[in-house]
C-alpha cells in the first residue's frame, strides 16, 4: 500500500479505536453507577485511545517514507558488479536513473548492461518488499496502540491527564513548524548571501551607487563586469515608500479619527469595509492602475507645468501604494481609537472640550502606541512591495532624489534577478539573495524600532 | 447629623403609597432655582427611562439623589450638561433651564454650558497626563490664563480646593495615574473646579473608593458648598445624609420624593421611600 492510501487507514482504525474505547468506557461506569465515578470522561477514554492508535504508527509511517529511497538506492548500487560501480556522483546518478527508468518500463532491457537490469529487477522487488513491510507495521502498530490504550480504560486510570499533555505537545509542534520554517528560509538567504560576498566584495554591495547587475558569460566579453551598489535601490525603496506612507498615514488617520468619532452608526457600518475592500484589491490591478492612468497623468501635469518627467515615475508608484495601504493605517488606528476608555472622553467633554479637542488632547495620546503599529505594519507592506513598481516605476537604477524620475526598489530587482532561466551560481543570482537579506535586516530593525517606540508611550499612558 | 432610619413609631406609616406619574411629594420647588427642570422625559429608544420629572435645584445647595440601580438618578444628572448628547439613541423632552436659559436650546453652545456645569465621574478618570497638565487642562482649553504664571495659580488654587496641594505639589509633573484611586478621585475634582464652574455633578463619586478616601471626598464636598451648587447621585444613604441639604428620591423613573435631607431620613412621606431608605429593597 501507498503511504497516501496508509495514511486514510490509519485514521480509519484511530476512529475506530475511539469508538471502542468509549463503548468500553461506558460499560465498565455502568455497574459502577454512571460515568460520574470514572476518573475521566468516556471521551478522554476515546480520544486517548484515538491518539495511542494514530501517533505511533503516524510516527512510523513517517520515518520510513523519509528513508525508504535512501535505504532502497543505495542497496541497489551495492548490489551493481565491481565493472558497473560509478566512479563519480554524476556518473552515479546517471546509473540510478537508468535503473530506474529500466525499472519502470520506459527504457528497453535490451539496451543497457546485463547489471543494469539485474539492479532494476532488484529495485522493483525492495519496492514491493518495503511497500508490504511498511503496510503490515503500521496496521500492527496501530491495532497494537489502540488495543493498549483500550486495555486501560479504568475507573482509575485518570485519561484526562495524558490527553491533555498530547494536545499540549500537538500545539507546541504547530508553533514550533513556523518558527523552525522563519530558521530555515533565514538559514537558506544568510548561505547564499555568503556566497555572493565571495564574489563581490561587501563594501562595493553596501557602498556602491550604481547597480548594473550582469556577469560576463566568456571572459572575453565586452561591459563584462556588473556594478553592484545597492545604494540606487534602497534610495528607490526609500522614496517610493516615504511618498505611499505621506499619503496613508494621513489620509488613513483622520478616516479613522472620522469613523471612529464622528460618523453615525449607519455610516460607518457602510464606510468601513468599503475603506477595507482597498486593501483587498490585488496588488497587480493597482499596478494597471498606476501604470495607465496616475503615471501618464502626472507625466503631462508635469510637462504641463514646464518639468520634465518620465512615462514611469517613483510619484505615480508611490501615491497609487499610499492608497494601497491606507486601509492598514485607518482600521488598525479604528479599532485602537475606539478602544480608548470612554470614561476618558466623557472626562475630557465634561471638561467643555469640543470633540476635536477631545480627540487631540486626550485620546491621540492614548491610543498613539495602536497608531504607531498600525503605521509601521503600513510601512513594512510599502517596503515589501513589488508589483505596483515593477508596472509604474520601471526598472532603471537611478541615483536620484526627483520623484518624477523612473527608480526601482530592492524587491523589484530580487524579481528581474530571479525571473527566467537562471544559473544559480553567478553573481547576478546570488545578488538577489543579498538583496533579500538587506531587506529582511532593513524590516527587522524597523519593527525593533517599533516596539521599543510602542513600549515607551505605553509606559506612558497607562 | 440625621439618622439613616425612620424616627417614627412603626404604626405610624408614611401617607402616600402609590406612585402617580408627574407628581413628586415633599418640597421639589424653590423660589431661587439655579436649575429649574419641568415635565422632563429621557428615552433610550423605546425604552423610556425617565418619566416625566419636575424639580428645582436651589442656588449654592448639596442635592443629592438617591434610589435603587436603574432608576435613573444617573440618566437624569447627565442631561444637566448634556452628557447624553454623546448617546446616539438617547432623546430628552420637556423644559429644562440653567438661569432662566434653555439647556437644550439647539443654538446653545454646549462647551460654555460644561464650563459651567462641571462633572465628576464615577471611575476617577484622570487624563494619562501630568497632574499639572490634567488640572491646567480645562483652563487651557477656554484660555483661562494669559500667562503661565496665571496657570500655575489656577492649578495650585484648584489643587488646594481639592485638599491634594500638600501631597502633589512636589510632583505636579508625575503622571496622574500614579497616584492612589482617592487622590485621582481628587484630581478629577480639581479639574472640574478649575474652570470656576457655578454647578458641579458628582455620579457616585465614592463608589470606587475605600472608606477613608471617601471621608475627604465627603469633607472636600462640604468645604465646596459654600462656593458651588452640587449635585450628588450616590449609593450610599449615609453619605446623602451627611453632605446633603435635600434629598431626591428616585424609583424606577420617577421621582417620588425630594425633601430637606433630614425630613426625608426621618419622615419621608412616601412609603417607597421609607422602604428604601429602611433597608427594605435597594
Amino acid at each position: 500500500m501507498q503511504t497516501t492510501d496508509l495514511l486514510p487507514l490509519v485514521l480509519v482504525l484511530a476512529a475506530v479505536a475511539y469508538g471502542f474505547a468509549y463503548m468500553r468506557s461506558r460499560a465498565v461506569a455502568g455497574p459502577l453507577g454512571g460515568i460520574r465515578n470514572l476518573k475521566a470522561l468516556p471521551v478522554y477514554y476515546a480520544a486517548r485511545a484515538a491518539l495511542w492508535c494514530a501517533i505511533p504508527a503516524l510516527i512510523i509511517l513517517g520515518v520510513w517514507a523519509a528513508f525508504e529511497g535512501k535505504v532502497i538506492q543505495d542497496m541497489v548500487m551495492a548490489s551493481l558488479p565491481a565493472e558497473l560501480a560509478p566512479q563519480s556522483e554524476g556518473h552515479a546518478s546517471l546509473t540510478l536513473s537508468q535503473i530506474s527508468n529500466v525499472a519502470a518500463g520506459k527504457l528497453d532491457s535490451a539496451r543497457v548492461p546485463d547489471g543494469i537490469t539485474g539492479a532494476a529487477t532488484l529495485l522493483q522487488e525492495l519496492r514491493e518488499k518495503s511497500s508490504q513491510f511498511k503496510t503490515l507495521l503500521v496496521i500492527l502498530i496501530a491495532v497494537l496502540g489502540g488495543a493498549f490504550a483500550w486495555t486501560r480504560v479504568a475507573p482509575h486510570i485518570n485519561a484526562r491527564k495524558s490527553v491533555e499533555r498530547t494536545l499540549q505537545r500537538v500545539f507546541f509542534l504547530c508553533a514550533a513548524v513556523a518558527i523552525l520554517t522563519t530558521i530555515g528560509i533565514v538559514f537558506s538567504v544568510i548561505f547564499e548571501t555568503f556566497r555572493f560576498f565571495g564574489k563581490v566584495p561587501i563594501s562595493e554591495f553596501l557602498f556602491g551607487t550604481s547597480w548594473s547587475p550582469q556577469t560576463a558569460l566568456r571572459a572575453d566579453q565586452v561591459g563584462s563586469d556588473g556594478a553592484f551598489g545597492v545604494i540606487p535601490l534602497f534610495t528607490g525603496t526609500l522614496m517610493i515608500s516615504a511618498i505611499a506612507l505621506s499619503i496613508a498615514v494621513p489620509v488613513g488617520l483622520l478616516s479613522a479619527v472620522y469613523l471612529s468619532e464622528y460618523a453615525s452608526r449607519p455610516v460607518r457600518a457602510v464606510v468601513k469595509p468599503l475603506l477595507e475592500m482597498l486593501a483587498g484589491v490585488p496588488t497587480v490591478v493597482y499596478g494597471f492602475f498606476a501604470a495607465l492612468t496616475v503615471a501618464p497623468f502626472i507625466r503631462d501635469l508635469a510637462v504641463a507645468i514646464g518639468l520634465e518627467a518620465s512615462s514611469q515615475s517613483a510619484l505615480a508608484a508611490g501615491l497609487v501604494m499610499g492608497i494601497m495601504i491606507i486601509p492598514f493605517v485607518s482600521s488598525l488606528s479604528d479599532d485602537v481609537i475606539n478602544a480608548v476608555p470612554r470614561t476618558l472622553r466623557d472626562g475630557s467633554l465634561a471638561m467643555g472640550a469640543t470633540q476635536s479637542e477631545t480627540m487631540k488632547n486626550v485620546i491621540f495620546p492614548a491610543a498613539l502606541p495602536g497608531i504607531m503599529g498600525g503605521i509601521l505594519l503600513a510601512a513594512s507592506r510599502a517596503i515589501g512591495e513589488t508589483m505596483i513598481v515593477v508596472m509604474a516605476a520601471g526598472l532603471a537604477a537611478n541615483l536620484t532624489a526627483n520623484p518624477l524620475d523612473s527608480v526601482t526598489t530592492v524587491t523589484v530587482q530580487i524579481v528581474t534577478l530571479l525571473t527566467g532561466d537562471q544559473e544559480f551560481d553567478s553573481a547576478k543570482t546570488l545578488a538577489a539573495f543579498a538583496l533579500g537579506m538587506m531587506l529582511f535586516i532593513v524590516t527587522l530593525l524597523l519593527n525593533v524600532i517599533a516596539l521599543k517606540v510602542v513600549r515607551k508611550y505605553r509606559e506612558q499612558y497607562d | 447629623m440625621p439618622e439613616a432610619t425612620p424616627t417614627k413609631a412603626p404604626n405610624e406609616r408614611p401617607a402616600e403609597t402609590v406612585i402617580e406619574e408627574g407628581k413628586t411629594v415633599g418640597a421639589p420647588f424653590s423660589s431661587d432655582p439655579k436649575f429649574k427642570l419641568r415635565d422632563v422625559e429621557v428615552f433610550y429608544g423605546d425604552t423610556r427611562a425617565i418619566r416625566n420629572i419636575s424639580l428645582d435645584i436651589t442656588r449654592n445647595e448639596v442635592i443629592a439623589f438617591i434610589g435603587p440601580s436603574g432608576c435613573g438618578k444617573s440618566t437624569f444628572l447627565r442631561c444637566l450638561n448634556r452628557m447624553n448628547d454623546s448617546i446616539d439613541i438617547c432623546r430628552i423632552k420637556g423644559s429644562l433651564q440653567l438661569d432662566g436659559e434653555d439647556i437644550y436650546d439647539p443654538k446653545r453652545d454646549v462647551v460654555e454650558l460644561r464650563a459651567r456645569v462641571g462633572m465628576v465621574f464615577q471611575k476617577p478618570n484622570p487624563f494619562p497626563k501630568s497632574i499639572y497638565d490634567n488640572v491646567a487642562y480645562g483652563p487651557r482649553i477656554h484660555g483661562l490664563a494669559n500667562r503661565k504664571s496665571e496657570l500655575d495659580d489656577i492649578v495650585e488654587n484648584s489643587l488646594r480646593k481639592a485638599g491634594l496641594w500638600d501631597e502633589a505639589k512636589d510632583r505636579l509633573d508625575a503622571m496622574a495615574t500614579s497616584m492612589s484611586g482617592g487622590q485621582q478621585q481628587r484630581l478629577c475634582i480639581a479639574r472640574a473646579i478649575a474652570v470656576s464652574p457655578e454647578v458641579v455633578l458628582m455620579d457616585e463619586p465614592c463608589s470606587a473608593l475605600d472608606p477613608i478616601a471617601t471621608a475627604r471626598i465627603e469633607e472636600l464636598i462640604a468645604e465646596l458648598s459654600e462656593s458651588y451648587t452640587i449635585v450628588i447621585v450616590t449609593h450610599s444613604m449615609q453619605q446623602a445624609a451627611r453632605v446633603s441639604n435635600r434629598t431626591a428620591y428616585f424609583h424606577l423613573g420617577h421621582l417620588v420624593e425630594v425633601n430637606d435631607t433630614s425630613k426625608v431620613f426621618t419622615m419621608p412621606e412616601h412609603q417607597l421611600t421609607e422602604s428604601y431608605i429602611t433597608g427594605r429593597f435597594g
